[in-house]
């Protein structure tokens, strides 16, 4: 089923422009990949990455997201990816965990901070972690404490500490701008 | 599949050998198994190349890795990193060659009963350390051992002149050899007469020197694949509709609706094995919907029309429990069980200069664990095949060849790293329902329970109320202390003894027994149709709120230090016997009271505008304290400082004891501050984290200033070690800062309530 709805199509090359018939579905861009959903529009994207693309790194966190292991960047931002139906998605760019680090397997500087400071309980809601931590970067490259606290992550492992120190360490070098 | 041929086995004691294998390609294999009953001949190996069938603990290959199996379930603990640390140590291996996975359930057929292959298998109720200090050692001295008689032979030098440095042999003369290039050979060396001795402590390179997590770069980059993210065949995703009530029936199902949706393929309706003790069966009764994907599933899902038809749980509130054993307390009634009873508490009394009294109320707890319950299963003729996040891979297979039939060795359980366990995954309904929906509908089936279902189907600590008198004499020496606690038992309607079930509740050695001439602990059961089970930290946790809040009160009326009141409680250092085989070390647990004490300032403690609390605790042979700096700004309370002392005896790996110690004071303080699970007429209130909130950042303190004691005894677990102390620690430091006692929990509700 996987195969059926899930499709990467290769992107024009600028100069070479064939036009293409019109067909069906959403397309997208998922970590820098292009894909078109021609299954249920109200699908929540959640389900697309784990069921269609079997991208798991993103996980299942609640109804609404609630403890923000869902969490996927929009547009910079962190967004629930069960809150976002595909329809709602169609030319917009998704990165999740998986697209964080370089296509050459170069970690993003908050991921190999999180393993510096082994910022890992279960891991389970890690990866939403990650992307939260990274739209803050992205938002303000110094972030204090009182940014840090505003992160909608829960977790019972009880890695707040060490998360707060692997974002103040990405902070703190001025090389490690994401 | 089998690749490796069994050779021969040593001896370890009169339940385990050590084996060696020679694997494919030249590869050297060494594991544990369990003795056969009558030392009957070896069985075959589970060896093989694939790595899901690597039946040992660990291989050498010709290219010099080290592959080391993990035995027992990583829900967070960090044992995937420790117990292979404890092997690759022995083994002097290097640790930047070592590649370490997940072993699965280990069983062979033992006559049709089950033979576990690895000896112990859980994770999480802090005993994995302990058990691999007891054997996993020996598999690194035994391949060790082996690798310098194959090095002995090549190089002409007898075994006893060589040394072994991170995966190399080294001759006197300094020719090396590598481990890759000795594997094939040691294969074949014939098996010591005993099992080789371990190393000495001082040529330690790896324990007792950090390590970070050996999954960490598969969990930051998204590829570390637990249960959920796992896949056999083309599962159908099953996600259910428990009955709100969980001995409630189903009266009306019309499904309809729910299979007109695209890709549901199936409605099945479960039902509990009354029968049966709690975690091995249903929960509650259910209907499911099977799809071919989650969000048709969902969908289907919100489109069954279902009529629940109550028991006769549906009177039953958490508010009314409460009272109830408020009213048993109150009542004088006998105690369903007198747990300890030393001296005569009621002669005593009598003579008291001074009385003390207080009763605490903690509220009902859920597990809120990250990974929702879910379960992989694929039942064929003869093979059942499972990826289970569980903690106890061993009771998964009870439940499994129960509902099957299956001989031992044709289960199959995988058990990849767990999103979170805290004591839930010890029990096994959703393996139940998963294996019950695969025989239903004949194809493989992948189970998933919704945040909704964790919270309103758990197995809950019970809420409990806990009723404390002491007394003292004219010289302020504590000389009685009455314990009398109210709850409900996790070890209800779970086929044990009914003169056990106060054992989940507390414990006969807990402070301050043995240190009090005249103490007495009396435990009153309660009844609920709510399920219970294990819990992080429980007993402990409850108690040590309770009895480490009131050792505070006394103080404060005595108008005493609550420090030295604690010391003097305690007394001289010696070793105190406390009955059952445990020995309480005073020396250590004043030290780590101490220790915190010292780094967090406490000679301020009155002085300070900031509100200091402190408490220690001891769980099976190690000693915790924390000390908590607080401060209030109207409404607002800031946990400043957290300070922890453990004391474990020898540690395995500083980083990840210090991250167990971290996570499980985190996690004692958000579980303090605002959660709590309560129902009415029958029916959980709580649905989701928006209900049953976990702290957020801004509520925990920004560090936890972590002091571990060194030392060389036997090591000790430490997953939920730092639970116990850090609820009183808070409490008591609230009530300096803001002169409000909190005993009842969640603390924030209480505190501005009191305010």
């Amino acid at each position: 089923m996987a195969q059926v709805q899930a499709q990467i199509l290769p992107t024009s090359q600028a100069g070479n422009i064939v036009p293409e018939p019109v067909r069906e579905g959403i397309d997208l861009h998922i970590n820098g990949e292009h894909y078109r959903h021609t299954g249920d529009p109200q699908m929540p994207l959640l389900w697309y990455l784990r069921d269609m693309l079997r991208l798991t790194g993103t996980k299942y966190a609640g109804a609404h997201g609630e403890n923000g292991a869902d969490l996927v960047l929009v547009a910079d931002k962190a967004v629930s990816a069960i809150t976002l139906s595909m329809s709602s998605l169609a030319d917009k760019s998704v990165t999740t965990v998986e697209g964080l680090a370089a296509n050459d397997g170069t970690l993003h500087p908050l991921q190999q901070a999180f393993i510096d400071e082994d910022a890992i309980g279960c891991g389970y809601c890690t990866p939403g972690w990650l992307i939260s931590g990274v739209a803050l970067l992205r938002r303000k490259k110094k972030p204090g404490d009182d940014d840090i606290d505003q992160l909608p992550n829960r977790c019972r492992c009880g890695c707040q500490t060490r998360v707060r120190r692997a974002i103040m360490r990405v902070a703190a070098d001025k090389a490690g701008q994401p | 599949m089998s690749a490796g041929k069994t050779r021969d086995a040593i001896r370890l004691d009169r339940r385990r050998f050590l084996q060696v294998m020679a694997g494919a390609a030249g590869a050297l294999v060494v594991g544990i198994r369990a003795a056969d009953a009558a030392d009957a001949p070896l069985p075959p190996a589970l060896l093989g190349d694939n790595f899901h069938d690597l039946g040992a603990y660990v291989r050498i290959d010709g290219d010099g890795n080290v592959l080391i199996g993990a035995r027992d379930p990583d829900t967070g603990t960090g044992v995937a990193t420790s117990l292979p640390r404890i092997i690759a140590e022995e083994l002097d291996a290097d640790w930047n060659r070592v590649s370490v996975i997940a072993l699965g359930l280990g069983v062979g057929n033992d006559n049709g009963q089950p033979r576990w292959t690895y000896g112990r298998q859980v994770g999480g109720t802090g005993g994995s350390i302990p058990a691999a200090w007891r054997d996993l050692r020996q598999v690194g001295a035994l391949a060790r051992w082996l690798l310098m008689q194959a090095a002995a032979r090549r190089l002409g030098v007898s075994a006893n002149r060589l040394r072994c440095d991170s995966g190399t042999v080294i001759a006197p003369d300094g020719r090396r050899v590598t481990y890759g290039s000795l594997a094939a050979d040691a294969s074949q060396v014939a098996l010591p007469a005993r099992a080789p001795a371990v190393k000495i402590a001082a040529s330690y390179q790896l324990v007792g020197f950090p390590a970070g997590d050996v999954d960490a770069h598969d969990i930051v980059t998204g590829q570390a694949r637990y249960a959920l993210d796992q896949h056999l065949g083309d599962a159908l995703v099953a996600v259910l509709v428990h009955c709100p009530w969980p001995d409630g029936t189903l009266a009306r199902i019309d499904t309809s609706a729910a299979l007109a949706v695209k890709d549901v393929v199936k409605v099945v309706q479960l039902k509990p094995e009354p029968e049966q003790p709690w975690g091995s069966t249903v929960i509650a009764p259910a209907v499911a919907v099977l799809a071919k994907n989650t969000w048709a599933a969902l969908q289907g899902r919100t489109q069954l029309k279902l009529e629940w038809k109550p028991g006769a749980s549906q009177d039953e509130s958490s508010t009314a429990l409460e009272q109830q054993s408020l009213a048993t307390l109150g009542s004088h009634a006998a105690p369903t069980t007198r747990v300890r009873d030393d001296g005569d508490f009621d002669a005593a009394s009598k003579q008291a200069a001074r009385r003390f009294e207080a009763t605490y109320f903690q509220p009902w707890l859920a597990h809120a664990s990250a990974e929702p319950m879910n379960c992989l299963v694929r039942l064929d003729k003869d093979r059942a095949r499972l990826v289970v996040p569980t903690q106890a891979p061993q009771k998964a297979w009870a439940v499994v060849q129960r509902l099957t039939g299956l001989a031992p060795d044709q289960i199959d359980i995988r058990v990849p790293r767990v999103g979170g366990g805290y004591g839930r995954r010890l029990d096994h309904d959703f393996v139940a329902e998963a294996v019950m929906l695969a025989q239903a509908v004949d194809v493989p089936v992948r189970l998933l329970w919704t945040r909704e279902q964790d919270f309103s189907h758990d197995y809950y600590r019970s809420g409990c109320v806990h009723q404390l008198n002491a007394i003292v004499d004219r010289k302020r020496r504590l000389t009685g202390w009455h314990q009398r606690m109210a709850s409900a038992s996790a070890l209800a309607h779970r086929g044990g003894s009914e003169d056990h079930l106060w054992s989940s509740e507390l414990r006969a050695d807990q402070i301050p027994a043995g240190l009090v001439p005249n103490y007495r602990s009396d435990w009153y059961a309660q009844q609920s149709a709510q399920p219970r089970g294990p819990f992080r930290g429980m007993p402990h946790l409850s108690n040590a709120f309770a009895v480490e809040s009131f050792i505070d009160e006394i103080a404060h009326q005595m108008r005493e230090d609550p420090l030295k009141t604690r010391l003097r409680i305690l007394g001289e250092p010696r070793q105190l016997p406390l009955g059952n085989g445990v020995t309480l070390d005073i020396g250590r647990l004043r030290n780590v009271l101490q220790l915190v004490a010292d780094r967090i300032g406490w000679k301020n403690w009155l002085r300070s505008v900031n509100g200091l609390g402190i408490a220690c605790w001891h769980v099976d042979g190690a000693y915790v304290a924390h000390a908590i700096e607080t401060a209030m700004q109207g409404e607002k309370l800031t946990i400043q400082r957290v300070v922890c002392a453990v004391d474990v005896g020898r540690v395995i790996n500083p980083l990840g004891l210090h991250g167990q110690v971290v996570g499980a004071t985190l996690d004692a303080l958000s579980t303090a501050l605002d959660p709590a699970i309560t129902f009415k007429n029958g029916q959980i209130q709580q649905h989701s984290y928006k209900d049953y909130p976990l702290a957020s950042m801004a509520q925990l303190p920004n560090d936890v200033e972590v002091i571990t004691v060194p030392g060389d005894r036997t090591p000790t677990g430490a997953s939920f070690l730092a639970m116990p102390t850090a609820a009183p620690a808070l409490a008591n430091a609230v009530f300096r800062v803001s002169a409000v006692r909190v005993r009842r929990l969640p603390l924030m509700k209480e505190l501005l309530r009191m305010l």
